[in-house]
Protein backbone atom coordinates (compact mmCIF):
# COMPACT_ATOMS: atom_id res chain seq x y z
CA UNK A 1 0.00 0.00 0.00
CA UNK A 2 1.17 3.23 -0.64
CA UNK A 3 1.15 6.01 2.02
CA UNK A 4 0.62 9.55 1.96
CA UNK A 5 2.13 11.82 5.05
CA UNK A 6 1.36 15.04 3.02
CA UNK A 7 -0.52 17.07 5.08
CA UNK A 8 -2.24 21.09 4.28
CA UNK A 9 -1.93 23.94 7.22
CA UNK A 10 -4.15 26.62 5.79
CA UNK A 11 -2.92 26.37 1.91
CA UNK A 12 0.68 25.76 3.28
CA UNK A 13 1.83 22.06 2.28
CA UNK A 14 4.66 20.49 4.42
CA UNK A 15 5.65 16.79 3.30
CA UNK A 16 5.09 14.93 6.55
CA UNK A 17 3.06 16.46 9.56
CA UNK A 18 6.51 16.46 11.18
CA UNK A 19 7.88 20.24 12.91
CA UNK A 20 10.17 20.66 16.08
CA UNK A 21 8.55 22.35 18.44
CA UNK A 22 9.76 26.05 19.60
CA UNK A 23 12.06 26.28 22.14
CA UNK A 24 13.70 22.45 21.93
CA UNK A 25 15.52 22.78 18.76
CA UNK A 26 16.73 26.61 19.15
CA UNK A 27 17.36 27.59 15.19
CA UNK A 28 18.49 24.56 13.81
CA UNK A 29 21.85 24.88 14.28
CA UNK A 30 22.41 22.24 16.82
CA UNK A 31 20.64 19.54 14.66
CA UNK A 32 21.95 20.80 11.15
CA UNK A 33 24.78 18.24 11.43
CA UNK A 34 23.27 15.40 12.91
CA UNK A 35 20.38 15.24 10.13
CA UNK A 36 19.48 16.65 6.81
CA UNK A 37 16.82 18.83 8.35
CA UNK A 38 14.97 18.80 4.93
CA UNK A 39 13.33 15.89 5.66
CA UNK A 40 11.23 17.95 8.41
CA UNK A 41 7.50 18.88 7.39
CA UNK A 42 8.75 22.60 8.89
CA UNK A 43 10.48 23.87 12.13
CA UNK A 44 8.84 26.35 14.75
CA UNK A 45 11.84 28.25 15.31
CA UNK A 46 12.41 29.51 19.09
CA UNK A 47 10.02 32.23 20.36
CA UNK A 48 10.97 35.36 19.69
CA UNK A 49 10.23 38.73 21.24
CA UNK A 50 10.82 42.36 20.38
CA UNK A 51 13.80 42.96 22.04
CA UNK A 52 16.56 40.52 23.28
CA UNK A 53 16.08 38.54 26.28
CA UNK A 54 18.60 36.63 28.35
CA UNK A 55 15.41 34.80 30.35
CA UNK A 56 14.62 34.01 33.99
CA UNK A 57 17.93 33.01 35.98
CA UNK A 58 19.23 29.35 36.69
CA UNK A 59 18.65 26.60 37.72
CA UNK A 60 15.87 26.71 34.83
CA UNK A 61 15.15 22.88 34.21
CA UNK A 62 13.68 20.46 36.53
CA UNK A 63 13.43 16.55 36.10
CA UNK A 64 9.87 15.25 36.90
CA UNK A 65 8.36 11.52 36.06
CA UNK A 66 8.18 11.29 32.38
CA UNK A 67 8.83 14.60 31.70
CA UNK A 68 10.80 17.79 32.87
CA UNK A 69 10.13 21.65 34.06
CA UNK A 70 11.91 24.44 32.14
CA UNK A 71 11.49 28.12 33.21
CA UNK A 72 13.63 29.30 30.75
CA UNK A 73 11.59 32.35 30.14
CA UNK A 74 12.26 33.29 26.39
CA UNK A 75 15.82 33.68 26.28
CA UNK A 76 16.51 34.73 22.29
CA UNK A 77 18.12 37.33 20.45
CA UNK A 78 14.88 39.69 19.98
CA UNK A 79 13.20 40.16 16.44
CA UNK A 80 15.80 42.20 14.39
CA UNK A 81 18.96 39.80 14.84
CA UNK A 82 16.14 36.67 14.25
CA UNK A 83 15.86 38.35 10.92
CA UNK A 84 18.74 39.29 10.12
CA UNK A 85 21.09 36.91 11.44
CA UNK A 86 19.23 33.96 12.33
CA UNK A 87 16.91 33.14 9.51
CA UNK A 88 19.55 33.94 6.65
CA UNK A 89 21.72 30.79 8.34
CA UNK A 90 18.93 28.63 9.26
CA UNK A 91 17.77 29.20 5.39
CA UNK A 92 21.53 27.67 4.19
CA UNK A 93 20.56 24.24 5.09
CA UNK A 94 16.61 23.98 5.57
CA UNK A 95 14.34 25.41 2.12
CA UNK A 96 11.32 24.76 3.05
CA UNK A 97 8.52 27.33 4.92
CA UNK A 98 9.32 28.24 8.61
CA UNK A 99 6.68 28.64 11.36
CA UNK A 100 8.02 31.92 13.35
CA UNK A 101 7.13 31.76 16.97
CA UNK A 102 6.27 35.10 18.41
CA UNK A 103 5.75 36.41 22.09
CA UNK A 104 5.28 39.35 23.35
CA UNK A 105 4.52 41.57 26.74
CA UNK A 106 1.70 43.92 25.04
CA UNK A 107 -0.16 44.18 22.37
CA UNK A 108 1.82 46.89 20.46
CA UNK A 109 4.78 43.92 21.17
CA UNK A 110 3.03 41.36 19.10
CA UNK A 111 1.90 43.63 16.49
CA UNK A 112 5.24 44.88 16.01
CA UNK A 113 7.24 41.47 15.96
CA UNK A 114 4.59 39.93 13.66
CA UNK A 115 4.31 42.38 11.03
CA UNK A 116 7.68 42.53 10.80
CA UNK A 117 8.27 38.56 10.92
CA UNK A 118 5.33 38.48 7.72
CA UNK A 119 7.78 39.93 5.42
CA UNK A 120 10.40 37.60 5.95
CA UNK A 121 9.57 35.23 2.41
CA UNK A 122 10.39 32.07 4.45
CA UNK A 123 7.87 32.49 6.49
CA UNK A 124 4.50 30.26 6.09
CA UNK A 125 3.09 30.38 9.22
CA UNK A 126 3.05 32.86 12.55
CA UNK A 127 2.50 30.81 15.74
CA UNK A 128 2.05 33.76 18.31
CA UNK A 129 2.47 32.41 21.61
CA UNK A 130 0.00 33.83 24.22
CA UNK A 131 0.64 30.85 26.78
CA UNK A 132 4.41 30.96 27.94
CA UNK A 133 4.03 30.55 31.86
CA UNK A 134 7.40 31.80 32.75
CA UNK A 135 7.22 35.42 32.44
CA UNK A 136 5.38 37.54 34.76
CA UNK A 137 3.83 39.77 31.96
CA UNK A 138 2.48 39.22 28.97
CA UNK A 139 3.47 35.58 27.64
CA UNK A 140 0.63 33.26 29.46
CA UNK A 141 -1.71 36.04 30.63
CA UNK A 142 -3.09 37.05 27.26
CA UNK A 143 -3.78 33.09 26.67
CA UNK A 144 -6.06 32.62 29.88
CA UNK A 145 -8.92 34.99 29.09
CA UNK A 146 -11.07 34.73 25.28
CA UNK A 147 -11.32 38.98 25.73
CA UNK A 148 -7.88 38.98 25.68
CA UNK A 149 -6.61 36.19 23.28
CA UNK A 150 -9.11 37.66 20.86
CA UNK A 151 -7.24 40.86 21.39
CA UNK A 152 -4.20 39.62 20.12
CA UNK A 153 -5.43 37.75 17.64
CA UNK A 154 -7.08 40.63 15.64
CA UNK A 155 -4.15 43.18 16.40
CA UNK A 156 -1.67 40.72 14.73
CA UNK A 157 -4.19 39.60 12.21
CA UNK A 158 -4.47 43.33 11.05
CA UNK A 159 -0.52 43.42 10.37
CA UNK A 160 -0.12 40.38 8.60
CA UNK A 161 -0.66 38.45 5.28
CA UNK A 162 0.64 35.08 6.54
CA UNK A 163 -1.78 32.46 8.15
CA UNK A 164 -1.76 32.92 11.95
CA UNK A 165 -2.20 30.28 14.22
CA UNK A 166 -2.88 31.14 18.19
CA UNK A 167 -0.24 28.68 20.58
CA UNK A 168 -3.26 27.98 23.44
CA UNK A 169 -2.17 27.64 27.48
CA UNK A 170 -3.30 24.14 28.80
CA UNK A 171 -3.60 26.48 32.22
CA UNK A 172 -7.32 27.01 31.80
CA UNK A 173 -11.10 26.50 32.63
CA UNK A 174 -12.06 26.20 28.97
CA UNK A 175 -9.68 25.92 26.30
CA UNK A 176 -12.65 25.26 23.54
CA UNK A 177 -13.86 29.01 24.72
CA UNK A 178 -10.69 30.44 24.15
CA UNK A 179 -10.12 29.20 20.65
CA UNK A 180 -13.84 29.97 19.82
CA UNK A 181 -12.77 33.52 21.00
CA UNK A 182 -9.42 33.40 19.01
CA UNK A 183 -11.60 31.84 15.67
CA UNK A 184 -13.99 34.99 15.57
CA UNK A 185 -11.18 37.38 15.55
CA UNK A 186 -9.54 35.91 12.29
CA UNK A 187 -7.18 33.10 13.98
CA UNK A 188 -6.06 30.85 10.79
CA UNK A 189 -5.08 27.83 12.90
CA UNK A 190 -4.08 26.84 16.84
CA UNK A 191 -1.02 25.31 18.63
CA UNK A 192 -1.55 22.97 21.24
CA UNK A 193 -0.51 22.63 23.87
CA UNK A 194 2.07 25.16 25.56
CA UNK A 195 3.70 23.77 28.73
CA UNK A 196 1.49 22.79 32.07
CA UNK A 197 2.31 25.42 35.24
CA UNK A 198 3.93 23.24 37.71
CA UNK A 199 7.03 23.06 40.82
CA UNK A 200 9.47 20.72 42.36
CA UNK A 201 11.06 21.51 45.51
CA UNK A 202 14.47 19.99 45.93
CA UNK A 203 14.16 18.43 50.02
CA UNK A 204 17.65 18.35 51.15
CA UNK A 205 17.61 22.01 50.05
CA UNK A 206 14.29 22.62 51.51
CA UNK A 207 14.00 25.19 48.22
CA UNK A 208 12.45 24.99 45.04
CA UNK A 209 14.56 23.57 42.44
CA UNK A 210 13.94 26.47 39.85
CA UNK A 211 15.19 29.46 40.26
CA UNK A 212 11.90 31.12 39.52
CA UNK A 213 9.83 28.82 41.72
CA UNK A 214 7.46 27.22 38.86
CA UNK A 215 7.97 26.16 35.56
CA UNK A 216 5.97 24.08 32.32
CA UNK A 217 5.30 20.75 32.27
CA UNK A 218 6.43 19.02 29.08
CA UNK A 219 7.18 15.32 27.94
CA UNK A 220 4.84 12.15 27.97
CA UNK A 221 3.46 13.20 31.16
CA UNK A 222 1.54 15.74 29.41
CA UNK A 223 0.72 13.45 26.30
CA UNK A 224 -3.39 12.58 27.41
CA UNK A 225 -3.96 16.14 28.39
CA UNK A 226 -2.76 17.36 25.38
CA UNK A 227 -4.82 14.72 23.43
CA UNK A 228 -7.75 15.74 25.35
CA UNK A 229 -7.54 19.30 24.97
CA UNK A 230 -7.03 19.09 20.90
CA UNK A 231 -9.76 16.98 21.06
CA UNK A 232 -12.09 19.71 22.73
CA UNK A 233 -10.88 22.33 20.23
CA UNK A 234 -10.96 20.28 16.75
CA UNK A 235 -14.73 20.28 17.98
CA UNK A 236 -14.99 23.86 18.79
CA UNK A 237 -13.31 25.12 15.96
CA UNK A 238 -12.97 24.44 11.70
CA UNK A 239 -9.16 25.99 11.38
CA UNK A 240 -6.47 23.51 11.57
CA UNK A 241 -5.01 22.77 14.57
CA UNK A 242 -0.75 21.34 15.42
CA UNK A 243 -0.95 18.93 18.39
CA UNK A 244 2.07 18.70 20.62
CA UNK A 245 2.57 17.56 23.94
CA UNK A 246 4.52 15.10 25.03
CA UNK A 247 4.36 13.41 21.23
CA UNK A 248 7.60 10.70 21.40
CA UNK A 249 6.92 8.21 19.07
CA UNK A 250 4.86 7.48 15.21
CA UNK A 251 2.29 6.29 17.19
CA UNK A 252 2.22 9.13 19.22
CA UNK A 253 1.58 10.96 16.00
CA UNK A 254 -1.27 9.21 14.85
CA UNK A 255 -3.16 9.09 17.90
CA UNK A 256 -2.65 12.73 17.89
CA UNK A 257 -4.18 13.00 14.06
CA UNK A 258 -6.88 10.68 15.30
CA UNK A 259 -7.79 13.64 17.84
CA UNK A 260 -8.27 15.85 15.69
CA UNK A 261 -4.52 17.79 14.67
CA UNK A 262 -3.63 18.28 11.12
CA UNK A 263 -0.09 18.29 11.86
CA UNK A 264 2.26 17.75 15.13
CA UNK A 265 5.25 19.06 17.40
CA UNK A 266 8.22 17.16 18.72
CA UNK A 267 9.34 18.71 21.51
CA UNK A 268 11.10 17.73 24.79
CA UNK A 269 11.75 14.42 22.71
CA UNK A 270 14.52 16.51 20.68
CA UNK A 271 16.34 17.07 24.33
CA UNK A 272 16.60 13.30 25.22
CA UNK A 273 16.77 12.05 21.73
CA UNK A 274 18.60 15.17 19.17
CA UNK A 275 17.56 12.37 16.30
CA UNK A 276 13.73 11.86 17.62
CA UNK A 277 12.15 13.86 15.08
CA UNK A 278 13.76 11.46 11.87
CA UNK A 279 13.44 8.55 13.67
CA UNK A 280 9.28 9.29 14.10
CA UNK A 281 9.58 10.29 10.13
CA UNK A 282 11.41 7.00 9.07
CA UNK A 283 8.85 5.04 11.24
CA UNK A 284 5.45 6.64 10.68
CA UNK A 285 5.22 4.86 6.99
CA UNK A 286 5.70 1.55 8.76
CA UNK A 287 3.10 2.50 11.35
CA UNK A 288 0.57 3.60 8.55
CA UNK A 289 0.85 0.58 6.59
CA UNK A 290 0.84 -1.50 10.03
CA UNK A 291 -2.60 0.17 10.35
CA UNK A 292 -4.08 0.32 7.57
CA UNK A 293 -3.78 4.27 6.86
CA UNK A 294 -3.09 5.90 3.43
CA UNK A 295 -3.21 9.23 4.11
CA UNK A 296 -2.37 10.93 6.88
CA UNK A 297 -4.36 13.96 6.05
CA UNK A 298 -7.82 11.59 6.04
CA UNK A 299 -7.20 10.96 9.87
CA UNK A 300 -9.62 12.68 12.02
CA UNK A 301 -11.86 11.66 14.91
CA UNK A 302 -15.08 10.13 14.04
CA UNK A 303 -16.06 9.84 17.65
CA UNK B 1 26.15 2.54 22.06
CA UNK B 2 28.51 2.15 25.18
CA UNK B 3 28.97 -0.87 26.95
CA UNK B 4 29.86 -1.01 30.54
CA UNK B 5 33.28 -2.52 31.40
CA UNK B 6 33.73 -1.80 34.73
CA UNK B 7 32.89 -0.15 37.79
CA UNK B 8 34.24 0.23 41.30
CA UNK B 9 34.17 2.33 44.21
CA UNK B 10 36.85 4.89 45.02
CA UNK B 11 35.29 6.83 47.81
CA UNK B 12 32.02 7.34 49.60
CA UNK B 13 29.79 7.02 46.67
CA UNK B 14 32.11 8.22 44.55
CA UNK B 15 32.27 5.81 41.66
CA UNK B 16 35.00 5.09 38.81
CA UNK B 17 32.83 3.76 35.14
CA UNK B 18 34.92 2.47 32.58
CA UNK B 19 33.01 2.00 29.04
CA UNK B 20 34.34 0.66 25.81
CA UNK B 21 32.71 2.07 22.38
CA UNK B 22 33.47 4.66 19.93
CA UNK B 23 35.04 8.00 21.47
CA UNK B 24 36.06 9.67 18.17
CA UNK B 25 33.89 12.69 19.20
CA UNK B 26 35.97 13.40 22.49
CA UNK B 27 38.24 15.33 21.40
CA UNK B 28 39.45 17.36 24.09
CA UNK B 29 39.67 16.89 27.77
CA UNK B 30 37.14 18.50 29.52
CA UNK B 31 34.22 17.41 27.38
CA UNK B 32 31.43 16.01 28.83
CA UNK B 33 28.97 12.79 27.67
CA UNK B 34 25.16 12.78 28.89
CA UNK B 35 23.95 9.56 29.67
CA UNK B 36 20.46 8.15 29.47
CA UNK B 37 19.32 6.66 32.82
CA UNK B 38 16.85 3.69 32.62
CA UNK B 39 13.85 5.32 34.50
CA UNK B 40 14.52 8.99 34.43
CA UNK B 41 13.47 11.42 31.62
CA UNK B 42 16.33 13.41 31.07
CA UNK B 43 19.82 12.48 30.60
CA UNK B 44 22.72 12.48 32.92
CA UNK B 45 25.81 15.02 31.97
CA UNK B 46 29.56 13.62 33.37
CA UNK B 47 32.71 14.96 32.63
CA UNK B 48 34.97 12.22 30.46
CA UNK B 49 38.16 11.63 33.30
CA UNK B 50 40.30 9.89 30.83
CA UNK B 51 40.06 8.67 27.26
CA UNK B 52 41.46 6.16 24.97
CA UNK B 53 40.67 5.32 21.43
CA UNK B 54 37.99 2.66 22.04
CA UNK B 55 37.40 3.67 26.04
CA UNK B 56 36.61 5.85 28.41
CA UNK B 57 36.76 6.37 32.19
CA UNK B 58 33.76 8.71 34.06
CA UNK B 59 33.73 8.97 37.95
CA UNK B 60 30.20 10.37 39.33
CA UNK B 61 29.25 10.36 42.45
CA UNK B 62 25.70 9.47 44.08
CA UNK B 63 23.78 12.22 44.72
CA UNK B 64 19.80 11.46 43.52
CA UNK B 65 18.19 8.80 42.17
CA UNK B 66 19.82 9.22 38.95
CA UNK B 67 23.12 8.43 39.59
CA UNK B 68 21.68 6.00 42.30
CA UNK B 69 20.61 3.65 39.27
CA UNK B 70 24.16 4.35 37.48
CA UNK B 71 25.96 3.33 40.26
CA UNK B 72 24.18 0.07 40.08
CA UNK B 73 25.04 -0.55 36.47
CA UNK B 74 26.60 -4.21 35.45
CA UNK B 75 29.59 -4.98 33.18
CA UNK B 76 28.34 -6.09 29.98
CA UNK B 77 25.57 -3.45 29.91
CA UNK B 78 24.67 -1.42 26.90
CA UNK B 79 24.42 2.71 27.44
CA UNK B 80 22.64 5.24 25.50
CA UNK B 81 25.72 8.33 25.86
CA UNK B 82 25.68 11.55 23.74
CA UNK B 83 29.72 11.80 23.53
CA UNK B 84 32.01 14.62 23.00
CA UNK B 85 29.52 17.29 24.47
CA UNK B 86 31.06 20.44 25.27
CA UNK B 87 34.48 22.59 24.38
CA UNK B 88 36.91 21.53 27.03
CA UNK B 89 39.94 22.97 27.79
CA UNK B 90 42.31 24.46 25.92
CA UNK B 91 46.25 23.77 26.44
CA UNK B 92 48.02 27.27 26.91
CA UNK B 93 51.90 26.55 27.24
CA UNK B 94 53.21 28.22 30.07
CA UNK B 95 55.64 27.50 32.80
CA UNK B 96 53.76 27.21 35.66
CA UNK B 97 50.45 25.39 35.34
CA UNK B 98 48.23 24.85 38.21
CA UNK B 99 45.55 21.97 38.20
CA UNK B 100 42.96 23.05 40.99
CA UNK B 101 39.86 20.60 41.99
CA UNK B 102 37.13 20.35 44.06
CA UNK B 103 35.13 16.99 44.81
CA UNK B 104 33.53 15.93 41.44
CA UNK B 105 35.42 18.66 39.65
CA UNK B 106 38.82 16.75 40.27
CA UNK B 107 37.96 14.28 37.00
CA UNK B 108 38.36 16.28 34.03
CA UNK B 109 41.73 17.51 34.87
CA UNK B 110 43.07 13.64 34.91
CA UNK B 111 42.59 14.08 31.02
CA UNK B 112 43.58 17.65 31.49
CA UNK B 113 46.59 16.83 33.40
CA UNK B 114 47.85 14.15 30.65
CA UNK B 115 47.38 16.47 28.05
CA UNK B 116 49.68 18.53 29.43
CA UNK B 117 52.44 16.50 29.84
CA UNK B 118 51.73 15.33 26.30
CA UNK B 119 52.87 18.91 25.59
CA UNK B 120 56.07 18.83 27.74
CA UNK B 121 54.38 20.68 30.68
CA UNK B 122 54.05 19.83 34.50
CA UNK B 123 51.24 21.09 36.19
CA UNK B 124 51.49 20.75 40.01
CA UNK B 125 47.79 19.67 41.24
CA UNK B 126 45.95 20.48 44.28
CA UNK B 127 42.65 18.89 45.28
CA UNK B 128 39.73 19.96 47.69
CA UNK B 129 37.32 17.33 49.34
CA UNK B 130 35.34 17.70 52.38
CA UNK B 131 37.12 15.00 54.12
CA UNK B 132 39.38 11.69 53.84
CA UNK B 133 36.49 9.68 53.46
CA UNK B 134 35.62 11.55 50.05
CA UNK B 135 39.19 11.78 48.73
CA UNK B 136 40.08 10.41 45.08
CA UNK B 137 42.92 9.69 42.37
CA UNK B 138 45.47 11.40 43.93
CA UNK B 139 47.49 8.16 43.65
CA UNK B 140 46.81 8.73 39.47
CA UNK B 141 47.59 12.46 39.71
CA UNK B 142 50.92 11.42 41.67
CA UNK B 143 51.76 8.17 39.11
CA UNK B 144 52.00 10.67 36.07
CA UNK B 145 55.07 12.59 37.90
CA UNK B 146 53.09 15.37 39.36
CA UNK B 147 53.00 16.71 42.85
CA UNK B 148 49.19 16.32 44.30
CA UNK B 149 48.35 18.67 47.37
CA UNK B 150 45.38 17.69 49.46
CA UNK B 151 43.04 20.25 51.31
CA UNK B 152 39.62 18.79 53.29
CA UNK B 153 37.26 20.91 55.03
CA UNK B 154 37.50 19.18 58.36
CA UNK B 155 41.18 18.67 58.09
CA UNK B 156 41.26 14.78 58.00
CA UNK B 157 43.94 14.67 55.24
CA UNK B 158 46.35 17.55 54.08
CA UNK B 159 45.86 21.27 54.89
CA UNK B 160 42.68 22.14 56.91
CA UNK B 161 40.59 24.13 54.69
CA UNK B 162 39.85 25.06 51.14
CA UNK B 163 42.04 24.85 47.99
CA UNK B 164 43.09 28.11 48.38
CA UNK B 165 44.67 27.65 51.95
CA UNK B 166 46.49 24.47 50.31
CA UNK B 167 48.15 26.91 48.10
CA UNK B 168 48.85 29.39 50.68
CA UNK B 169 50.20 26.63 53.11
CA UNK B 170 52.12 25.22 50.65
CA UNK B 171 53.23 28.63 48.47
CA UNK B 172 52.15 26.58 45.25
CA UNK B 173 53.44 29.25 42.81
CA UNK B 174 51.63 29.52 39.39
CA UNK B 175 51.21 31.87 35.78
CA UNK B 176 48.16 29.82 34.70
CA UNK B 177 45.31 27.80 36.25
CA UNK B 178 42.92 25.24 35.00
CA UNK B 179 39.80 24.67 37.50
CA UNK B 180 36.71 22.63 37.96
CA UNK B 181 34.36 21.89 41.01
CA UNK B 182 31.71 24.25 43.05
CA UNK B 183 31.26 27.65 42.32
CA UNK B 184 32.59 29.33 45.53
CA UNK B 185 35.85 27.39 44.79
CA UNK B 186 36.32 28.84 41.32
CA UNK B 187 35.04 32.37 42.78
CA UNK B 188 37.67 32.34 44.79
CA UNK B 189 40.49 30.99 43.20
CA UNK B 190 39.00 33.93 40.58
CA UNK B 191 39.98 36.40 43.28
CA UNK B 192 43.01 34.96 44.76
CA UNK B 193 44.70 34.05 42.25
CA UNK B 194 46.47 36.61 39.99
CA UNK B 195 47.15 34.88 36.69
CA UNK B 196 44.62 33.99 34.38
CA UNK B 197 43.13 30.63 33.91
CA UNK B 198 40.08 28.40 32.59
CA UNK B 199 37.55 26.99 34.69
CA UNK B 200 34.49 24.60 34.00
CA UNK B 201 31.09 25.68 35.36
CA UNK B 202 28.35 23.29 36.41
CA UNK B 203 24.92 24.11 35.99
CA UNK B 204 21.36 22.07 35.65
CA UNK B 205 20.96 21.17 31.81
CA UNK B 206 18.06 19.60 29.90
CA UNK B 207 19.49 18.57 26.07
CA UNK B 208 23.37 18.85 26.91
CA UNK B 209 23.84 20.30 23.76
CA UNK B 210 22.83 23.80 23.15
CA UNK B 211 19.15 23.36 21.89
CA UNK B 212 16.82 24.27 25.48
CA UNK B 213 18.59 27.09 26.65
CA UNK B 214 18.37 25.51 30.24
CA UNK B 215 21.62 26.01 30.95
CA UNK B 216 22.95 30.04 30.09
CA UNK B 217 25.03 32.16 31.78
CA UNK B 218 25.99 35.91 31.50
CA UNK B 219 29.57 36.63 30.15
CA UNK B 220 31.68 39.21 29.19
CA UNK B 221 31.15 37.74 25.81
CA UNK B 222 27.36 37.92 25.99
CA UNK B 223 24.59 34.91 26.78
CA UNK B 224 26.72 31.75 26.75
CA UNK B 225 25.53 28.16 27.13
CA UNK B 226 27.73 26.29 29.81
CA UNK B 227 26.94 23.01 27.81
CA UNK B 228 27.57 23.96 24.22
CA UNK B 229 29.62 27.53 24.70
CA UNK B 230 31.18 25.93 27.46
CA UNK B 231 31.43 24.40 30.21
CA UNK B 232 35.03 25.61 30.19
CA UNK B 233 35.28 29.58 30.16
CA UNK B 234 38.37 31.92 30.30
CA UNK B 235 38.65 33.66 33.78
CA UNK B 236 38.45 37.13 32.00
CA UNK B 237 34.97 36.63 30.66
CA UNK B 238 33.54 35.10 33.50
CA UNK B 239 31.37 37.92 34.94
CA UNK B 240 30.84 36.18 38.75
CA UNK B 241 27.72 38.29 39.66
Amino acid sequence: MEVNMKVNLSGVELDNPIIPASGTFGFGEEFKDLYDLNILGSISFKGTTREPRFGNPTPRIAECPSGLLNSVGLQNPGIDAVINEEIPKLSKYFHKPLIANISGFSIEDYAFACEKIDKVEQVGIIEVNISCPNVKHGGMSFGTSPESAAEVTKAVKEVTTKPVYIKLSPNVTDIAAIARACEAAGADGFSLINTLLGMRIDIKKRKPVLANVVGGLSGPAVFPVALRMVYQVYKAVSVPIIGMGGISSASDVIEMMMAGASAVQIGSANLVDPFICKKIIEELPIKMQELGISSLSELKPDF
Amino acid sequence: MFEAENIRAIADKVYELKLTGDTTEIVRPGQFVNIRVIGKYLRRPISVCDWDSESLILIFKVFGEGTEILSRIKKGEKMDILSGLGNGFTVIETDKPLLVGGGVGVPPLYGLAKKLIENGLKPNVVLGFASAKDVFYKDEFESLGLKAYVATVDGTMGTKGFVTDAIKENNIECDYFYACGPNPMLKALCSELECSGQLSLEERMGCGFGACMGCSINTAKGIKRVCHDGPVFFKEDLLWK
